[in-house]
């Protein structure tokens, strides 16, 4: 789809002033990614540009089938291929494009260079192998570490991620930790060989609340000492408040608006993330209808034409329903810029400014 | 762990009382040993009376049970009405009945487990479709016609093996009835590899494991494969006592004199002790291996072993 | 605390699952444990709730049930469709044998003993002089019967009881378990060899009823832990909750979410009786004459099968084929059912 989004270079939150010459460290541009099923050719992902640097976080907002979780596995390299199939675009990490390198070269950078933690750690754990077994293959494998050696390692790292008696627990199986436990290991896992990039897909919407705070903290406070770049998938705008130096809001298969993260929660430009905030229940408007955006996600195996959200669209026109509109870059409304903000709404100045 | 054995061994008590049970009143139900042992002629009241008394055939069955269980335990299985003892028919029968079933067991682990890999890492290929056409065609014949014609084309058209299995049974003699034993078995081992391999392959962990950056290899064998195999090594283990069963036919096909031979006779004669004896001995290997296979699967997948 | 809970699936109890584990049928030819392989792991009556989740591949604008869209899955699987009309024909065969053949599989002539395929008799003659194709045409009769009842038998029986004790748990869910295990504990060719030979009617329901007796704790075991995962099902206690009672919750809402996995086990099941059938007459604890059955010709066949193969293969073949159909629709049928393997 001949789509020309904008590229949004957004300045990082934290104070830290923008420095243009600075490459970032990964770079997403016009990725596309498709599923061929026996129903058709699902577009999951249609034209995706976003970028991260070292010690900055990215939150990737959006419902289930937005094409979050797809774009980043395609970044991992570990897409279900087939059906998955990366059809264009370019993924440039640390100066490389991704897509250009070997299946082994991709291989060697997972784990080492760049990590992931999942949603589901009980799953996503071997349930036939110690933790211990399991955190220290990053060690053996990538590093050639003895199996001794790889064992102290994997101490040192649940001590690290905060597992009280470490030295006992390495022994134990996945099955054998509470939930909030074995998203520390996951966490300890993906931090083994200090990458320079983390994607935490949904890390803590398994876990309680009261969880969820804590290993949102570590996994804050452990990219701060190590200077990584984190890209937080999540649906979750509550769990993005707080950790998050930009968000990219994503609906069907497109990135809809981009924006500083306080930037968004204030005025929001996309009809989309209006009717996401307004649908958080809210202490001050005790007693009001809550908001909800009416309609389904879209079918991506039959994506709406034009605008893909204008049949849940509040504010939708005729032009919403034949042109897809591109990534505006979204300013005051006197025409001064908004550092790294961009919408993808025909009527993105009536959304901000009322 | 402990009391995961423990619990398995009570469960297994009172299965062993009710399957011997079931068949000794069954073989009991066979007909009068007594008459039997007169052949044609008809027994003088008195005598049979006598013999009814001296092997306690006059006790109630649930004596009879009684008794027979504790000759079990003491290796005491009885005699048959020609005097010999059945542990000694027993002794001459198993070796080469467990001798099949071995080279049958190597047959289904071999080419089972390897087909089913084979098949389950390349889904959709042409090997894939090729195994599961394969497995479906040999699960679709019973063993006794893949019996005769494999003796048919090996033993007599191309002579490249014996058609049947002279006195002694040297292995080499075994290796086609074996293979025909293990056939159909071998065939739901490869279905059952592949539909595991193939379910595991979309697990959580496996993707975690190729998101570390393992090498494929690795991420097969100490990921994939370790994970698949688990319910796989549990249907072997299971399946042991099918070979056995399996063995009648298989012995009668080839003529091997083991313990379908024996059971066969004694079921004609209606020697009560030696179809019992058999079927005891067969039963408890079964449940023996039943447990084996259980406390494997504990040792295989710590999620049982800690629960 | 539910994070301390080893990784069952779809929270059935350890027992349940240990007892799945056990539930592989102990003879080949008592089968389908492949598939039960399958569902120790999985959780066909979960499908409903899953397709519409995995968002964006499934269809959105109109909602399917499990059972519509297994239906729309089988209508194009051309397996399906071959399996479907091989098994049609053999049914018809099977009902009305003297459509197929004008000459009756008794009438024999023995000055044709072993004689080959010829004009008019097209599979040749046996030792007594039989027309092979009319005893093969006729045999469908025995084979298709014993499948159809025995699986039929084994499925209500296994149902009823595997369900009652998913369902009410307890002293009735250990008494059944247990006696499913020592039925378990007899292996069937062995168990036809000794309660066979008891018997000494031989007629078709005989050898039935011997099915379902040794085969019902496979279904029963299928049916328990179908069972007990509906039953902890949230619209299970929600009608639960609303007042519904025990009869009406097991005919209304936990039969019909537990039948995929009886169906799919059953249908495979079915092939594997006819092969037993087959089998048991070969072992001569079977059908046995007049009867006319694929087995016996076969068992008859055997002795001489190097100088007349011809009374081997023809209805050895035909035996096949229709195992072969069965077990064809059982592996549809499960992969309709199935929405993880599609």
């Amino acid at each position: 789809m001949g789509i020309h989004a904008t590229e949004v270079t957004a300045t990082t939150g934290r104070g830290r002033t923008a420095d243009s010459e600075d490459a970032p460290l990964l770079q997403v541009k016009n990725l596309q990614v498709e599923f061929r099923t026996r129903d058709g050719v699902a577009k999951a992902v249609n034209g995706v540009n976003y970028s991260v640097r070292a010690g900055e976080t990215l939150a990737i907002l959006g419902e289930s089938g937005s094409g979050k979780s797809v774009s980043s596995q395609a970044v991992m390299g570990i897409l279900d291929s087939p059906p998955g199939f990366v059809t264009g675009g370019e993924i440039v990490f640390k100066g490389q494009d991704l897509l250009k390198l070997s299946k082994e070269q991709r291989r060697k950078i997972r784990g080492t260079q760049m990590a992931m933690i999942f949603q589901d750690a009980l799953s996503s754990l071997n349930p036939v192998h110690t933790v211990g077994t399991q955190l220290g293959e990053m060690f053996r494998v990538h590093r050639g570490t003895s199996k001794s050696e790889a064992k102290k390692k994997a101490v040192e790292l649940m001590e690290r991620v905060g597992i009280p008696a470490a030295k006992e627990r390495v022994n134990q199986y996945p099955h054998q930790f509470s939930g909030g436990m074995r998203q520390r290991i996951m966490i300890a896992m993906a931090l083994a060989l200090e990458p320079d990039l983390i994607i935490a897909d949904e890390p803590t919407t398994a876990l309680d609340v009261t969880v969820q705070a804590q290993v949102m903290e570590l996994l804050a406070d452990l990219q701060a000492e190590y200077n990584m770049g984190l890209i937080l998938i999540t649906h979750d705008l509550g769990v993005v408040a707080d950790v998050a130096d930009k968000i990219a809001v994503m609906y069907a298969g497109r990135i809809v608006e981009t924006a500083p993260v306080h930037e968004l929660y204030k005025r929001p430009a996309h009809p989309y993330t209006r009717g996401l905030l307004d649908s958080i229940p809210r202490l001050d408007q005790k007693g009001q209808e809550l908001y909800a955006i009416k309609g389904l996600p879209p079918n991506l195996l039959r994506i709406p034409s034009g605008c893909a959200f204008n049949p849940r669209c509040p504010m939708a026109q005729e032009v919403c329903r034949s042109e897809v509109p591109p990534l505006h870059a979204v300013t005051e409304a006197d025409g001064t810029p908004i550092e790294g903000r961009g919408s993808a709404c025909h009527f993105w100045k009536e959304t901000i400014h009322g | 762990m402990g009391r995961y054995v423990i619990r398995r061994l009570l469960q297994m008590i009172p299965v062993f009382i009710g399957t011997t049970f079931i068949i000794f009143t069954m073989v009991h139900a066979l007909g009068d040993p007594v008459a039997a042992l007169f052949g044609d002629k008809a027994p003088d009241p008195a005598v049979a009376a006598q013999i009814r008394q001296q092997l306690g055939l006059d006790n109630p069955l649930i004596v009879q049970y009684g008794d027979y269980m504790k000759g079990i335990f003491t290796g005491d299985l009885g005699t048959t009405f020609s005097g010999q003892p059945v542990t000694e028919l027993l002794k001459t029968a198993y070796p080469t009945t467990l001798k099949l079933t071995v080279v049958a067991f190597t047959f289904e682990v071999i080419i089972g487990i390897g087909l089913g890999v084979l098949s389950g890492m390349r889904r959709g290929h042409l090997a894939d479709t090729g195994v599961m056409v394969m497995t479906l065609i040999v699960i679709s014949i019973p063993t006794f016609v893949i019996g005769y014609v494999l003796q048919y084309l090996f033993g007599v058209k191309w002579g490249l093996a014996d058609a049947t299995v002279p006195e002694g049974a040297p292995i080499q003699s075994l290796l086609l009835p074996g293979f025909v034993l293990a056939s159909v078995s071998l065939a739901y081992v490869a279905r059952l590899t592949r539909t595991t391999i193939a379910e595991n392959s979309k697990a959580d962990y496996v993707r975690t494991a190729v998101a570390k950056g393992l090498p494929r290899r690795r991420v097969v064998t100490h990921h994939l494969l370790r994970n698949s195999l688990i319910p796989v090594i549990t249907f072997l283990g299971t399946d042991l006592g099918a070979l056995m069963g399996g063995a009648l036919v298989t012995e009668r096909i080839f003529n091997i004199h083991g313990v379908g031979y024996y059971l066969y006779q004694g079921i004609v004669h209606q020697s009560t002790s030696t179809v019992v004896g058999f079927v005891t001995v067969l039963v408890i290997v079964f449940l023996l291996a039943n447990l084996l296979v259980d406390l494997l699967y504990a040792v295989l997948d710590p999620r049982i072993r800690y629960a | 605390m539910p994070d301390q809970q080893p990784n069952k699936p779809n929270g059935v109890p350890d027992d349940a699952n240990t007892e799945l584990s056990s539930a592989f049928a102990q003879t080949p030819t008592l089968g389908a444990m492949e598939v039960e392989g399958m569902l120790e792991k999985e959780d066909l009556t979960h499908a409903p709730e899953q397709s519409s989740e995995s968002v964006g591949i499934t269809d959105r604008e109109v909602p399917r049930s499990l059972w519509q869209d297994a239906w729309r899955e089988l209508r194009r699987n051309p397996i399906f469709i071959i399996s479907g009309i091989l098994i049609i024909f053999l049914v018809i065969v099977a009902i009305f044998p003297g459509l197929f053949d004008s000459t009756s599989p008794l009438q024999c002539d023995l000055s044709k003993s072993q004689q080959g395929p010829t004009s008019g008799h097209p599979f040749g003659f046996d030792t007594q002089g039989c027309d092979v194709y009319a005893r093969t045409v006729y045999g469908a009769r025995a084979s298709i019967t014993v499948g159809v009842f025995a699986t039929l038998g084994t499925a209500l029986l296994g149902t009823l009881l595997g369900g009652l004790a998913g369902y009410f748990g307890g002293w009735l869910d250990a008494v059944v378990s247990r006696i499913a295990d020592i039925f378990f504990g007899i292996p069937i060719l062995l168990g036809g060899l000794v309660f066979l030979s008891v018997i000494p009617s031989r007629s078709i329901w005989v050898v039935v009823a011997f099915i379902v007796v040794l085969g019902w704790p496979q279904l029963a075991r299928i049916a328990r832990g179908a069972v007990i995962t509906a039953r902890q099902q949230d619209y299970v206690t929600a009608a639960r909750a609303l007042g519904a009672g025990n009869v009406r919750l097991m005919l209304r809402h936990i039969l019909p979410n537990s039948l995929a996995p009886i169906i799919v086990v059953a249908t495979i099941a079915l092939g594997t009786y006819i092969s037993l059938e087959a089998t048991l007459s070969y072992l001569g604890v079977g059908l046995k004459p007049p009867t006319v059955s694929w087995g016996i010709d076969i068992s008859a066949a055997a002795d001489t099968f190097r100088n007349a193969p011809h009374m081997l293969l023809f209805p050895a073949g035909a035996l096949c084929i229709t195992i072969l159909a069965f077990i064809m629709l059982g592996d549809a049928v499960r992969d309709a059912l199935d929405p993880k393997l599609r």
